[in-house]
């Protein structure tokens, strides 16, 4: 007889014979949801992902002979779930406004039903493999979600359903597999969170995400694919940016997981994305988002569950050919869900209070990330963006620092720009990223191939300025050279005209490339042209009273996406800002160059 | 089980005691101790199986005789009594009145550790509450179910502006008897405790005021219960008679050196500073019962104090605090010195959830652009301030003179006001035209041309 036989917190001790690690368990009269951690002879070591008050030893217990696995299949897009898979919307029906404990729903809503439309290459009698597309069920009007056949399922195709309005878990097909078993296919699957979705190969991630964030696409780009982590202390703006990116990037689908952060920010999603067009597809931007949500008051061991879940998820997507991009806010809160558990099963350790094997969990999971040949033969892909909270803002903390080595895109927040109100406070000294080459083909094959140069040169400057910025600092301005004057107010423009950027404003929010590149171009013409002249001998205080100074400051927000022609053409007629100067310094005409 | 008494006591060692043999205690339950000169003390069970149950002893275990301890395992969780009455009284850490009134009557008990909240039920914090302070409305506005810490340090007057904050807060237009606080403070001294308990008689806040007190020298882990219990009688209040509640806690960092004593005490591995990995999520469990809900009328807004060990805000303390609250105000220890009160340090304080509940719809249209422009030109006078005391005041441009004189007026007048001074929003956002009007128009370019012509005045700024 299985029972409860110790309560320590999230931790209990059961008596279960035959239990196995992984295995989900159902705990107490109220039948709490956890997980086998640990075994002893006959007893079991398991994590609730529920509170454990009032459950008392002599209680009943039970293996559920199944792993954590979440269900995968038409419903999923839109939705809000807490960090076991749990729709929190239908639960909200059930239990009120608070999440009862011992609650089950299913995650995927029964009684409605989906349009299936069989794939026209498909018939009885053909030999189907693992990942083949069975048909599909036009989810939202901008996603097809394609029908697969599970990973683990192989064999003749006995009979596909024909084109209907079908349950999730009504039979649409009956395979004979190659033992002979016959296995009945629904429109919904199941697999365990822990184990990565298989896929034929590993391609190389060779697209931007396009995030229309200036600085993170024109300066520190990620690819399709990719690993990107977002550290920053509180109050840097860390969430505004992953909403700025949930909401504008490029990807076809986009997994939220807010694992142990504020409620009312998963309310600000859930309130303003169905408001929100998706610039990409004109549709509202809930279409393809999915929100994963395991509040900070939320139990602590389902948010260690919650980003495999979310992983999870993104990977069944990605196997039916689409890009998708998983955001992890915060991955500091999942390890410290980790601390917290290894905490209490007394493991020693080593950073901070942190286990060993934090550093090998972390790279586990954004191994995850990639851009794959899925089993179907298609292209699909995961990126992964992971928000890190380092304490005091400190990134020498063993979550920032681990996190460092594993990614690839490195987005690093500062609380001095965000307390000079720069936003996004995202440090450029501080950022790397490591997909340049592959960024810059990109550019240079549909924006302009000046991009990779432009860049550097930007970079170059403003790097050079806060060397400037030190002088002026220790010894005035006066000290300056004309050139370091013009170099250092050039500086200035690119990060007002074209690093700050309004979240809130309606046409700066978002930037296409081709604007990102016509506004960098352009500042970098009217630093040319400036410091010609006063390599002439023109004053850099002259060049500082032009107005076009403060108008090319405007630019982002005048020219918005549907007028980037009249942004080139003004581009294009930068000379005549500078002609009164040339006219006064040179009468005759100093000639280009 | 509730009416036994057991004497089982194996062991016990700084607050814990060990009860062998009592099988089928739950996880959680409330215990009532007796000691050998029957004395009462309580306790809650942290880990129980049937050959021992490990139970934490409020008062501690000086003084305890295992072989003449009787405990009883109640079978309930801290719970606390709730009705309309609770309003206008004082209750200790655990919700025991101590204004020596009666018991409050009531057949209904919550539990205080509440449930979580679906964040699927939650609605977006939006509308303005009005603090009287120019400082917080018109900078750092608060929004009703916002979380708005106020970050502190020892010797400031965190207890002064909290008890300002209680005695002045007011919806817009909404009748005051929608509006309630419950006010919990732990660890405080009695000399605070009795400052804040008459404040708010004299004021005649208490009619629409909850308290909780635990002092300094009352027991430390009865803390751990009173921001719980002080939260149930704001739920209660909020989404069964719908108010409107501010919650205002003081002092966080006594609550959470309170944790850090208890889990030392259990051996739970510490992280930083010897706090445990868990200050996050417990800090959270208590921050996050703030909020509004959908399809419920009132709301729960909550201001915790906290004093920063050594003004440090990395510490552990403030830094977790920030990571869970939206947004914080910043007391300066520089401004306090220059007898500037309410010394709020408004370039590091920051409200997240502002710009949701000013403007147009909810205080004046042009309060987002006044505020936006407040910060910019304050920014702007402190770097001015900062060249000044290189170079000197003589040397400045007549422009950055400007800046000098505007950034004295705005410490000293904006910010500064009397403690029994309440300015409402629109008295703040004048006074704010006033200093802005010291600058020169084409410098304000925050704000819009209309707003301009409206309302900066340079003439009046100059008498």
């Amino acid at each position: 007889m299985a029972k409860v036989l110790e309560i320590n917190g999230p931790l209990v001790r059961l008596e279960l014979p035959g239990a196995v690690l992984g295995e989900q368990v159902s705990v107490g009269a109220l039948g709490l949801v956890g997980e086998v951690i640990g075994r002893d002879g006959d007893t079991a070591l398991a994590q609730l992902y529920e509170d454990s008050a009032g459950l008392a030893p002599g209680e009943a217990a039970a293996g559920l002979g199944h792993p954590l696995s979440v269900e995968l299949g038409p419903g999923l897009l839109g939705g809000i779930f807490d960090g076991i898979q749990r729709p929190l919307e239908a639960v909200r029906q059930v239990s009120g406004d608070r999440i009862s404990r011992g609650i089950r729903v299913p995650s995927l809503a029964r009684g409605r039903r989906w349009a299936f439309a069989p794939a026209p290459d498909r018939s009885a009698e053909m030999v189907i493999n693992a990942g083949d597309i069975l048909g599909s069920v036009q989810e939202t009007a901008s996603i097809a979600h394609r029908i697969l056949v599970p990973p683990d399922v192989s064999g003749e195709l006995l009979e596909l359903a024909p084109a209907g309005d079908y349950e999730v878990d009504a039979t649409i097909a009956r395979v004979r597999s190659h033992d002979g078993s016959i296995r009945k296919l629904t429109l919904c699957q199941r697999w365990p969170v822990r184990i990565p979705r298989p896929f034929r190969r590993r391609d190389h991630a060779v697209q931007p995400l396009v995030t229309g964030q200036r600085i993170l696409d024109t300066f520190y780009p990620l690819l399709k694919g990719g690993k990107a982590a977002i550290p920053g202390p509180f109050g840097a703006g860390k969430t505004m940016l992953q909403h700025q990116i949930a909401r504008w990037c490029n990807a076809e689908i986009v997994i939220y997981v807010g694992c142990g952060e504020r409620g009312n920010e998963l309310t600000d999603i859930l309130e303003s994305l169905p408001k929100l067009t998706d610039p990409h597809s004109g549709r509202p931007l809930m279409e393809r988002t999915l929100l994963i949500a395991n509040t900070s008051n939320m139990p602590v061991v389902a948010r260690e569950a919650s980003v495999y879940v979310g992983i999870t998820i993104a990977e069944y997507f990605r196997d039916q050919g689409y890009d998708v991009v998983m955001v992890a806010d915060s991955t500091s809160r999942w390890a410290e869900a980790l601390r917290e558990v290894a905490g209490r099963l007394g493991q020693m350790p080593v950073e901070e209070g942190y286990p060993a094997y934090l550093g090998s969990r972390l790279a586990a999971f954004y191994e995850r990330a990639g851009r794959v040949e899925t089993l179907a033969g298609g292209s699909g892909s995961v990126t992964l963006i992971g928000a890190v909270s380092p304490p005091g803002g400190d990134f020498s903390e063993p979550v920032t620092s681990h996190t460092k080595e594993i990614i690839q895109t490195f987005w690093a927040l500062s609380k001095e720009l965000a307390d000079a109100r720069h936003y996004p406070a995202i440090d450029w000294l501080e950022s790397f990223s490591g997909y340049i080459g592959q960024a810059a083909r990109w550019w240079a094959d549909n924006v302009d191939p000046g991009w990779a140069p432009a860049r550097a040169r930007a970079l170059a400057m403003l790097s050079e300025s806060e060397e400037l910025r030190r002088i002026v600092n220790l010894v005035g301005v006066d000290a300056l050279s004309s050139e370091q004057r013009w170099s250092l107010e050039a500086a200035e423009l690119i990060k007002e005209a074209l690093l700050q950027q309004s979240a809130t404003d309606e046409v700066d929010s978002y930037a296409s490339p081709a604007k990102q590149y016509l506004l960098l171009a352009g500042l970098l013409d009217i630093y040319d042209r400036g410091m010609r002249l006063v390599g002439q001998g023109v004053p850099a205080r002259r060049l500082l009273e032009l107005p076009v100074l403060g108008e090319a400051r405007r630019w982002k927000t005048r020219y918005g996406d549907a007028d980037i022609a009249g942004l080139r053409e003004r581009v294009a007629r930068l000379v005549e800002d500078f002609m009164p100067l040339e006219a006064e310094y040179f009468p005759a005409g100093p000639g280009e160059g | 089980m509730k009416n036994l008494e057991f004497r089982t006591a194996a062991s016990a060692r700084g607050g814990l005691v060990v009860m062998a043999k009592v099988p089928g205690v739950a996880a959680g339950t409330r215990v009532s101790l007796r000691d050998h000169a029957g004395r009462g003390r309580n306790g809650l069970v942290i880990r129980t199986s049937d050959d021992a149950v490990l139970v934490e002893v409020f008062e501690g275990t000086d003084d305890l005789d295992l072989e003449r301890t009787w405990v009883r395992f109640l079978d309930e969780p801290y719970s606390l009594p709730v009705s309309r009455d609770i309003l206008g009284r004082v209750f200790n850490g655990v919700g025991q009145p101590r204004d020596g009134r009666p018991p409050i009557v009531s057949g209904q008990r919550r539990d205080i550790n509440g449930a979580p909240l679906n964040p699927a039920a939650r609605a977006y914090p939006r509308e303005f509450i009005q603090t009287g302070l120019s400082a917080v409305d018109g900078m750092n506005s608060l929004t009703r179910g916002q979380k708005l810490p106020i970050f502190s340090g020892g010797g400031l007057p965190h207890n002064r502006v909290a008890a300002q904050i209680v005695r002045q807060a007011r919806l817009l237009g909404a009748a005051t008897t929608e509006f309630v606080v419950v006010f919990a403070a732990f660890g405080v001294s009695s000399q605070d405790a009795r400052y804040f308990q008459e404040s708010f008689e004299e004021s005649g806040a208490l009619e629409r005021l909850v308290m909780f007190l635990n002092l300094a020298d009352e027991p430390v882990i009865e803390r751990l219960l009173t921001p719980r219990a002080a939260f149930t009688a704001a739920e209660y209040l909020a989404y069964e008679l719908d108010y409107h509640v501010l919650v205002v806690m003081t002092d966080m960092t006594a609550y959470a050196e309170a944790l850090r004593e208890v889990a030392v005490l259990r051996g739970d591995v510490p992280a930083r500073k010897g706090y445990p990995g868990y200050l996050y999520s417990d800090l959270a469990e208590i921050y996050e019962r703030a909020g509004r809900i959908r399809d419920r009328r009132g709301s729960i807004t909550l201001i915790p104090v906290l004093s920063m060990p050594s003004d440090d805000i990395t510490h552990p303390i403030p830094d977790l605090t920030g990571y869970i609250t939206e947004g914080q105000i910043v007391l300066s220890r520089e401004l306090h010195a220059q007898g500037v009160y309410p010394p709020v340090a408004v370039l590091p304080s920051l409200s997240r959830l502002m710009k949701d509940g000013i403007g147009g719809d909810f205080t004046r249209p042009d309060h987002p652009h006044v505020a936006s422009q407040l910060f910019a030109s304050y920014a702007r006078a402190l770097e001015v301030r900062g060249l000044a005391a290189i170079i000197g005041a003589e040397d400045l441009s007549e422009s950055d003179r400007r800046y000098l004189a505007f950034a004295e007026a705005f410490e000293h007048r904006f910010v500064g006001q009397g403690e029994d001074e309440e300015r409402d929003v629109y008295a703040s956002l004048d006074l704010a035209w006033e200093l802005l009007s010291m600058l020169p128009a084409g410098t304000l370019t925050r704000v819009s041309e209309d707003e301009l012509a409206k309302y900066h005045k340079p003439a009046e700024a100059a008498r």
